[in-house]
């Protein structure tokens, strides 16, 4: 096991940097026995040893995203706990991000409509549109268009702002004044992104089928009373539980990527800046990935 | 029961439990601070060699080095922001290597730590940064502020009580920090380069803060720099509280024991070792050419 792990495991400090160079070439090579070689030793030991130091090196990183991400968690039944921290997140995070929720469902839901209102006019079933956007916005596009919008919005943001805090040695300081700064500055984001990602996906969902109905009355001259009504009765229990469970998930991997990327810069503001879009990234792609299993997990357990 | 099997994991559990009482001052006849073949190195190779060296009580021990020689990283080791390769620290009787993150949190909270570029928290004010500590003491708030506005006035800072760091300068922010590792009085204090990159007239300004800080408050003190100045400026001077104001020590400027004052000490790193370690006078007056570079930058 690296050094580095043991010691996370024996009460290291979670935020000591990575030495990579330590770990990732691992033990010293052996020297190679004597014999012939068409390639000098260098190259024929270089190509499997980069290999192998790439993979060790992601194998760290999941090890320590998971020992971080823990550890945020974990912090929430042990004191001292920052509600006012946790509350000013939640602010940040939930009230800061409806303008975009609001918008951005707006445009999906009408979106929704007018994409599907010549196939449901083709087959004389336009009252099926509220069907369609309930069951689109509620079980899928809510909660993942949703988490996308506040990984861009905040995911960056925790990322840039706590890799500016490293690079400045804001967050040393913080651990020389004996405040651990996993607790203090990781957990409140964590635990806010958890609250207020759900009903960032109930305002989307909601704002969406105001959206599809507008579309909807303006496009097909369906009725509200037909819109609505087709809209609520289409969503069963089930529905609900995969909308409402998404998020939950895709909050913890919002939330935690984006603050794992920022307490794990390296390089000055250039590194913020590229820890800031690697934690879009990888948060997003995450996001879409576990959509795929977790459609199918829920779909499974519901059906 | 899943909290309590949480709980029980060993990496979030301290090691040991450490009585607050015991990290508050040294074990009587054992040094306040030790460092025993201490080695550390990083990708580009070992940057510390066995680094071995002692701070007693009370003393002012000065760690003087060109950049890169590793000044910053035995403050740190000594603080516990970093582990070493290999090696042995101990701190007011406490082997910080062997201690857990979660005791390692209750043990700086009874020592100050000075950054290079004071390392304020700069989304708060000068007030909730210099008061970041005492509001884990969960204090009232008119004790708070009275702390806070006290250290305040011991740093000449408390005008800019309600002020951002951005709207300070570096020498402000330097003293703003120096309150905030003082506020609780730690009988311990780590400077790192704390005039770096200041004019010659603010640097005097936050070394007669350190003055005033070691000579009123009697605290150990590790102070690293580049700049032999500040060691000798330390050793040279004390400030008297009756007068109110810095004054030199001795008529030929030995700055130890014997004239009242508080032992300070040098220690010059090259190359990842202790090049030389002793009083500062002793430096002042060696023959070795590495020394005189240095003391020639003083000039």
């Amino acid at each position: 096991m690296p050094a580095r792990a043991s010691a996370a495991l024996a009460g290291g400090c979670l935020l000591d940097a990575p030495r990579s160079g330590r770990y990732a070439s691992g033990d010293p090579a052996e020297s190679p026995s004597a014999g012939f070689h068409t390639m000098p030793e260098s190259e024929i030991a270089t190509l499997p040893s980069a290999a192998g130091n790439v993979l060790k090196r992601m194998i760290l990183a999941v090890q320590d995203y998971s020992l971080l991400s823990l550890q945020s968690l974990v912090n929430i039944f042990t004191p001292p706990t920052y509600w006012s921290d946790t509350l000013q997140q939640m602010d940040i995070i939930g009230v800061g991000s409806l303008p975009i929720i609001v918008m951005a469902s707006l445009s999906i839901g009408g979106v929704l409509v007018l994409n599907t209102a010549s196939q449901f006019q083709r087959f004389g079933m336009t009252d099926l549109t509220g069907d369609a956007v309930a069951l689109a916005l509620v079980r899928e596009l809510g909660p993942t268009i949703a988490a996308l919008l506040v990984a861009g919005r905040n995911a960056s943001g925790m990322a840039s702002e706590l890799g500016s805090m490293i690079v400045t040695e804001q967050v040393d300081a913080m651990r020389a004044l004996g405040t651990d700064p996993i607790r203090k500055l990781m957990t409140p984001r964590v635990v806010a992104t958890l609250l207020m990602m759900p009903l960032l996906v109930a305002v989307f969902d909601f704002v969406g089928l105001i959206g599809g109905f507008a579309a909807a009355y303006f496009t097909l001259r369906l009725g509200a009373v037909q819109f609505w009504t087709r809209a609520i009765d289409a969503l069963e229990f089930g529905d609900l539980v995969q909308g409402f469970t998404k998020p939950i998930v895709f909050a913890f991997i919002v939330s935690t990527i984006g603050c794992f990327k920022g307490l794990r810069v390296k390089g000055g503001t250039q590194g913020v800046g590229r820890a800031t879009t690697s934690a879009v990234v990888i948060s997003s792609v995450m996001v879409l990935v576990s959509d795929l299993f977790l459609a199918k997990l829920l779909l499974y357990i519901f059906r | 029961m899943a909290v309590v099997s949480i709980y029980n994991l060993r990496m979030m559990c301290p090691s040991r439990p450490v009585p607050v009482s015991k990290m508050t001052t040294a074990v009587p006849g054992e040094p306040f601070v030790a460092f025993k073949d201490v080695r550390i190195g990083f990708d580009q190779g070992e940057v510390l060699r066995g680094i071995s060296f002692e701070v007693w009580a009370g003393e002012t021990k000065v760690l003087l080095g060109e950049s890169g020689a590793g000044k910053t990283l035995i403050m740190k080791l000594a603080a516990g922001l970093l582990h070493a390769d290999s090696g042995r620290v101990w701190v007011m009787g406490q082997n910080i290597e062997e201690m857990a993150e979660r005791d390692l949190l209750d043990f700086r909270r009874h020592v100050g730590f000075v950054f290079q570029e004071g390392a304020l928290f700069d989304s708060l004010t000068v007030a909730e940064n210099v008061s970041f500590r005492l509001r884990e003491e969960n204090l009232s708030e008119t004790e708070l502020d009275q702390r806070v506005r006290e250290v305040l006035r011991f740093v000449e800072m408390e005008p800019a009580i309600d002020k951002y760091p951005d709207e300070l300068s570096g020498g402000m922010r330097r003293r703003v920090s120096i309150a905030r590792a003082l506020v609780d009085r730690p009988p311990l204090v780590f400077y790192d380069s704390p005039t770096a990159g200041l004019d010659p007239v603010t640097s005097q300004t936050i070394i007669t803060l350190i003055l005033r800080g070691r000579d009123l408050q009697g605290v150990t003190s590790l102070l690293a720099t580049h700049r032999v100045q500040d060691a000798f400026g330390l050793a040279h001077y004390r400030f008297d509280p009756a007068a109110g104001r810095v004054v030199a020590l001795g008529g030929n400027g030995a700055g130890q024991q014997g004239h009242g004052g508080p032992p300070t000490n040098v220690l010059v790193l090259r190359e990842g070792q202790i090049y030389f370690e002793g009083a500062a006078d002793e430096m002042l007056h060696s023959s070795d050419d590495y020394l005189k570079k240095f003391l020639a930058s003083a000039e």
